[in-house]
């Protein structure tokens, strides 16, 4: 079996080399910390990434700022939703679903687990609350993100992960809309993915979650 | 992927010729290079970073038989399959056989040089799947029907105007598109409906975690992530070494990675994927592989190039090589070109058959000085020259030419002799310019530059004139 001849010609090499065991896992260097600047970090390198952002005091006062941001884009009030956001109050006119993104999705909104200050990353933690989906195939992606949920770098998201008790299937760690460098090495946003991200930084966490 | 005919000679010479790809090369080096110093500088500790990820390294390629162990245990009890591959036959056949009971007809590809390296396209295209690369990048060498002549920016030789030449010729109907804007648009239209069509998904994988059973990929485009969540099943190809320990190791590798390869702080996405779609997943693959592929790598572990198994793949030591900068990619005649190129392509595909590889290099050391795992590259290049010579092939014209001056060189007084005629020789011919723009037995140094002469008296004349001892 191969599994079996791998790891005996592995085996091999390591005693025939003496090594097993001579050396150390390193102790690794702190990660940084920014304390009160942690969530102007987040901002600033976001706009590095290419982001746009805005704040707003409670996840109530999303919709409101969807709809404003796809007027001003001058998009139609039709989207995914993470199905988290999906009861919040939006107006009748818009046009809204939780399922995975379909071929022509244009814009999505979702719901990050959280976000990372050293690189201004989103987290995303996929399963049915967080299509994996809405993150790649719009677009558009609009991310509403608590500002408790920020750590100083993913050593903190890291934590965080371990303290759901699970790896998520796909941990999305996000930093910008898509770009490529492969043409004349002249970046382009847009390849793939979304063409913007634009992230709203809730500031009250509701008390239940 | 076969090796390129010829010698990494002859295909230089076709690459010093070639305009487009002078024009192209002069275009990315000063580019990569800039941006790769100012991302590193913008870091505290970077240094203490590159000492960190080669011991981590080190540490675990000491013991990688229970690292791998452990992760394959962790993948297994997610659900996923782990195959190990002993060679690239091998690896292929794994991937075949997923392929054939996933019923595919549509496989969509990420970035992977890992199966580059056991020339996976050319299989699956026999077996008459529709095989779609969907980084651009190697999209459009895809199309040129082309090996990709750098690990980061496959198509860094093709300039706009033959990357609207391709597009013009295989997308039918579609306008010329001439701008880069336009290119990328016109290719992210053409890939979306095959992302949505993909039956399996192959990527690479950066990293593997054995903490949590997770296959990392890095990219900017998102096309990794939608060839894996839109496929029904994904496969990670990955090289035996790529497994590290825990989430808190990856964060070392991640600060590096990305600063070394294209100078940024972070690329646009870093996934870790962890086994199978699950209950309750609105999407996501329905199954999920990864193939462990050795294909020597456990011999290089033993030997003399173990160093070279801490590579992460960055680029930085052919974005810094001026051999590389001159020539490109396809010079290296193999997936691996550059400076690790010219250690991993003799230890794949044999010494003799890549004897000019390690001999091509100036052994200026640049590319160690910037290699995130610190891999010290110059002395495994020496060192592999040392196995050559070892292994008697070095060409006999070579040897004799070694082995006279190394007599030569053995006697002091006719050393100096020889040195003060040969200089003096050559400033009578530069006369009042001070260099040479011909010279016999050196026409293929004159024909591309002069040759300076030397301007004084010899370094041993000059020492002696200081007062120093010879
Ligand atoms: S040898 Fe070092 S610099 Fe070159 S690709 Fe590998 S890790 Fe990067």
């Amino acid at each position: 079996m191969s599994r079996e001849t791998v790891l005996h010609s592995i085996r091999r090499a390591i005693s025939e080399r003496g090594v097993r065991g001579r050396f150390e896992l390193p102790a690794r260097p702190p990660a940084p910390t920014y304390g009160e600047g942690r969530l102007e970090r987040f901002t600033e390198r976001l706009v590095t990434h290419a982001c746009s952002w805005e704040a707003i005091d409670t996840l109530e006062q999303l919709p409101d700022r969807v709809m404003a941001w796809l007027e001003g884009k001058g998009l139609p009030p039709r989207f995914a939703v993470a199905p988290p956001l999906m009861a919040l109050p939006w107006p009748e006119i818009a046009e809204r679903h939780c399922d995975r993104a379909g071929i022509d999705e244009s814009v999505a909104v979702s719901l990050a687990f959280g976000g990372i200050a050293e690189s201004g990353s989103l987290a995303m933690y996929s399963g049915p609350q967080s299509p994996i989906t809405h993150n790649y195939v719009p677009e558009f992606h609009l991310v509403a993100l608590f500002a408790d949920d920020i750590r100083d770098s993913q050593e903190g998201i890291w934590e965080k992960v371990r303290a759901t008790g699970a790896m998520p299937r796909a941990l999305n760690l996000i930093a910008g809309p898509s770009r490529t460098g492969d043409v004349e090495q002249t970046i382009q946003l847009g390849a793939h993915g979304p063409r913007q991200v634009h992230v709203m930084v809730v500031h009250a966490k509701p008390s239940t979650s | 992927m076969k090796a390129l005919p010829g010698t990494f000679d002859s295909r230089a010479a076709v690459a010093l010729a070639d305009p487009s790809l002078q024009k192209a090369l002069k275009n990315f080096k000063p580019l990569f290079v800039a941006k790769r110093a100012a991302a590193v500088a913008e870091l505290d500790g970077f240094e203490q970073l590159r000492e960190t990820a080669a011991a981590i390294k080190d540490a675990v390629l000491s013991e990688l038989d229970v690292w791998l162990e452990r992760y394959a245990a962790k993948v297994e009890s997610l659900g996923g399959h782990v195959h190990f591959a002993s060679d690239a036959a091998e690896a292929r056949e794994i991937i075949r056989e997923i392929c054939r009971k996933a019923d595919a007809k549509t496989i969509c590809k990420g970035k992977s040089m890992v199966s580059e390296e056991i020339g996976l396209n050319e299989v699956l295209e026999d077996d008459g799947y529709k095989v779609v690369e969907t980084d651009l990048g190697e999209y459009i060498i895809q199309l040129a029907k082309e090996p990709p002549s750098h690990i980061i920016a496959p198509a860094i030789h093709k300039t706009r105007e033959q990357v609207a030449d391709l597009f013009e010729q295989n997308h039918p109907g579609r306008p010329r598109e001439d701008s880069v804007a336009g290119l990328v648009n016109e290719a992210r239209h053409a890939l979306r409906e095959r992302f949505f069509q993909s039956d399996v998904g192959i990527t690479g994988g950066n990293f593997l975690i054995a903490e949590t059973g997770t296959s990392i990929i890095v990219t900017n485009e998102g096309n990794g992530d939608l060839t894996q969540t839109l496929s029904r099943a994904h496969v990670v190809t990955s090289g035996i070494e790529r497994v590290i320990p825990t989430l808190d190791d990856l964060s070392v590798f991640l600060r590096l990675l990305a600063r070394s390869a294209t100078g940024q702080d972070t690329e646009c996405y870093t996934t870790l994927s962890s086994g199978p779609k699950r209950p309750g997943d609105p999407d996501g693959p329905e199954e999920y592989h990864v193939v462990l592929v050795d294909n020597g790598r456990s011999k290089m572990l033993a030997g003399r190039f173990s160093q070279m198994l801490r590579c992460i793949r960055c680029g930085a030591c052919m974005n810094h090589c001026p051999v590389y900068g001159a020539v490109g990619g396809h010079a290296y005649g193999w997936v691996y070109p550059g400076p690790m190129g010219s250690i991993l392509t003799p230890l794949f595909n044999g010494l003799a058959e890549n004897y000019d590889l390690p001999n091509a290099c100036t052994l200026n050391g640049r590319c160690q000085s910037v290699c995130p795992v610190k891999i010290p590259l110059t002395d495994l290049i020496r060192t592999m020259r040392n196995e050559q010579i070892k292994a008697g092939l070095m060409p006999a014209s070579q040897r004799r030419m070694m082995a006279a001056w190394g007599w030569v060189a053995r006697q002091p007084g006719l050393y100096r002799a020889f040195e003060k005629l040969g200089s003096k020789m050559l400033r009578l011919r530069a006369g009042r310019s001070g260099s040479l723009s011909s010279l016999p037995g050196a026409g293929a140094w004159t024909r591309v530059r002069d040759l300076p002469a030397p301007s004084g008296p010899t370094f041993i004349d000059q020492w002696k004139a200081k007062g120093g001892q010879s």
